[in-house]
């Protein structure tokens, strides 16, 4: 089975550095295209080969591109920015690709940038990720000692300057347009769309954000091509995809594995199943945004199609496994503190609802909910969802929150019938501050 | 007061930037290195240095949950309080620091050694429950194993 993008990285062993990179035909896609392809040759490549951004919406990756405007007369610089922030609870993927390979993230970099035509770049690094900051501070500088960074690259005439940035902690920074508010030294409110980034991104010049993985997958594509790159996919999405499992399975991790791969062999063969004494009830598929799906949907293959069909997302492939001695009142109760915690208060559907959220939740986990709070919940998940709220945080809070009182809704009403909680585990919970 | 070195340094991020503003988290976070915090006087000296008003750097500097604007201790605990901890019970683990250091989140240990705040998902989900003292990862953890990691930080 190829595993392109994790090949190279040993858990535990320092990762490759430029010279052992070079060896395994690293920087080998920078030679290519500055050689062989104009700029917009990259993007069509990149279009053909169905790559989806692996942030969490899976848009095409080279139609993405397509937008910022080209040519001489474009504006200048223009930017490109490697989104490391992975804030999203029960999301572990990018760290593996920042700790284990950085000069692999580099060439993706260097790659989407000539794609652009983008002269500043940008790696937006989370706080929390200090050993993928030295890496790639050091694989930045080895980049630039052997030229590909810098003026001139290989001698092409093409310039890419690069630079690490980390952030200050807060969830909104992932955003796409909150994220270049904080670049640029303000508070990380997300943007009003149009202008899209790609027009008027980074101190308003035309910008690309693209994902950790997105980019890793981009040196991969020009070596190969994009038919092999479609290949790779079980199902009609493409590439190999990094999945991971948390929660009470005997192996919880992170594994390259065909795009299409079923929930079920994540769960069983990589994961291990279950640990014992613990049974299955549901799992977020994508991350803490996602909506919970259950025992049916096991077979489903964890594509953006599939999993969208089922009514979820696949969001960024890392799930979170719900089990039988885990409360799902508790559960969402710990998912819509974090929502509420790092809404950024910019708009007032969100800032003044999740709390409302957080509130009912606990007063039902605490054995004094009331039967028409489930109403008010319901009623919370269509009005802070998609469409009323200015960014995706809220009806990316709502989408646990309404799966949950679609499939475990019993133990909401036996919550609130018992006037206690049945796990005991819960009753521990103390929102933080 | 900003240091010679400090503005030095800031200099160095406001070189990068198309105005000397857009340089103020990274000149928050250089006076944060050298003082642990960003104390009410820290934040004029910077406000003033990158052109921006006080109130206007507070908004930004409040914003961010790593930017401290209260003093810590000479060691920070962030604790992830987030999921897939959860479902691997963080509570425990919270409930033993507390006891030991006999402080709550928010708070700092009377011989000022260590503060404690809850810290959303820290990205090692797979290796849940976990937290960070300053530089250093700690992975699945146990309550068995906190006070030899304590012990490390004085
Ligand atoms: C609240 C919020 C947080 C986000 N956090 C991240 C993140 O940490 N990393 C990431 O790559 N995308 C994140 N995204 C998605 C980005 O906005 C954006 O879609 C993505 O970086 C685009 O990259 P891609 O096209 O390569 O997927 C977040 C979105 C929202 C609404
Ligand atoms: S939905 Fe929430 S996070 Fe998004 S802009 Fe509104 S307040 Fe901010
Ligand atoms: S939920 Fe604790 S590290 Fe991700």
């Amino acid at each position: 089975m190829e595993k392109p993008l994790t090949q190279y990285i040993v858990p535990g062993r320092k990762p490759l550095n430029l010279k052992e990179y070079e060896k395994v035909g690293g920087y080998a896609s920078v030679r290519k295209i500055l050689k062989e392809m104009a700029p917009q040759e990259v993007q069509a490549l990149v279009k053909e080969s169905n790559l989806k951004g692996r942030g969490g919406a899976g848009f095409n990756t080279g139609l993405k591109w397509s937008f910022v405007p080209m040519g001489p007369e474009a504006a200048q610089p223009k930017y490109l920015v490697a989104n490391a922030d992975e804030m999203e609870p029960g999301t572990f993927k990018d760290r593996l690709l920042l700790e284990g390979n950085p000069h692999q993230l580099i060439e993706g970099m260097i790659v989407a940038a000539y794609a652009i035509q983008a002269s500043i770049s940008y790696v937006f690094l989370r706080w929390a990720y200090k050993v993928a900051a030295r890496e790639i501070t050091q694989a930045i500088q080895e980049a630039y000692e052997a030229g590909y960074l810098g003026k001139n690259i290989l001698g092409s005439g093409f310039d890419l300057e690069m630079h690490l940035h980390t952030g200050v902690g807060r969830y909104m920074c992932g955003e796409e347009t909150a994220l270049l508010n904080a670049l640029e030294g303000k508070r990380a409110n997300p943007r009003a769309k149009p202008p899209f980034p790609q027009v008027s991104g980074l101190f308003g010049k035309p910008t690309i954000v693209n994902n950790v993985e997105t980019l890793c997958c981009l040196p991969h594509i020009i070596n190969n091509g994009a038919e092999w790159f479609k290949k790779l996919g079980l199902t009609e999405d493409a590439g190999t995809k990094l999945y991971g499992v948390s929660g009470r399975v005997k192996t919880p991790g992170c594994w390259e594995l065909p795009m299409g791969t079923t929930i079920r062999e994540l769960l069983e063969e990589h994961a291990g199943g279950m640990q014992d004494g613990y049974l299955f009830r549901g799992l977020l598929p994508g991350g803490a945004s996602t909506d919970f799906l259950v025992e049916e949907h096991l077979d489903l293959p964890m594509d953006y199609p599939s999993i969208q069909v089922a009514g979820s997302r696949m969001g960024t492939g890392t799930m979170i496994i719900l089990d039988d001695q885990t409360c799902p009142v508790g559960f969402t109760l710990n998912l819509q503190h974090f929502f509420a915690q790092e809404s950024c208060g910019f708009c007032t559907p969100c800032r003044e609802g999740l709390p409302w959220v957080e509130k009912i939740l606990l007063a039902i986990d605490k054995g004094e909910g009331k039967p028409e709070h489930l109403l008010t919940l319901d009623f919370h998940t269509k009005y802070l969802g998609p469409g009323n709220t200015f960014c995706a945080l809220a009806p990316g809070a709502m989408e646990p929150l309404q799966s949950a009182l679609k499939y475990f809704r019993e133990d909401f009403e036996r919550h609130i019938h018992e006037h206690h909680c049945p796990w005991s585990k819960s009753k521990a919970w103390q929102p933080s501050i | 007061m900003l240091t010679a070195e400090e503005k030095h340094q800031i200099d160095h991020e406001i070189s990068l930037v198309p105005s000397p503003k857009n340089a103020c988290i990274e000149a928050l976070k250089i006076v944060q290195q050298s003082h642990g915090w960003v104390s009410d006087e820290s934040l004029k000296d910077v406000a003033e240095y990158v052109g921006m008003s006080t109130a206007e750097l507070d908004s930004v500097a409040t914003f961010y949950n790593l930017i401290f604007r209260r003093p810590v201790g000479r060691h920070v605990i962030l604790l992830c309080d987030s999921i897939s901890c959860y479902v691997m019970g963080y509570e425990d683990i919270r409930n033993q620091l507390f006891e030991k250091l006999h402080i709550q989140y928010g708070q700092t240990t009377a011989d000022g050694r260590f503060t404690i705040l809850p810290n959303c998902c820290l990205g090692t989900c797979d290796c849940a429950p976990a937290l960070m003292i300053d530089h250093d990862l700690y992975r699945n953890l146990t309550v068995e194993q906190l006070d030899e990691i304590l012990s490390k930080y004085t």
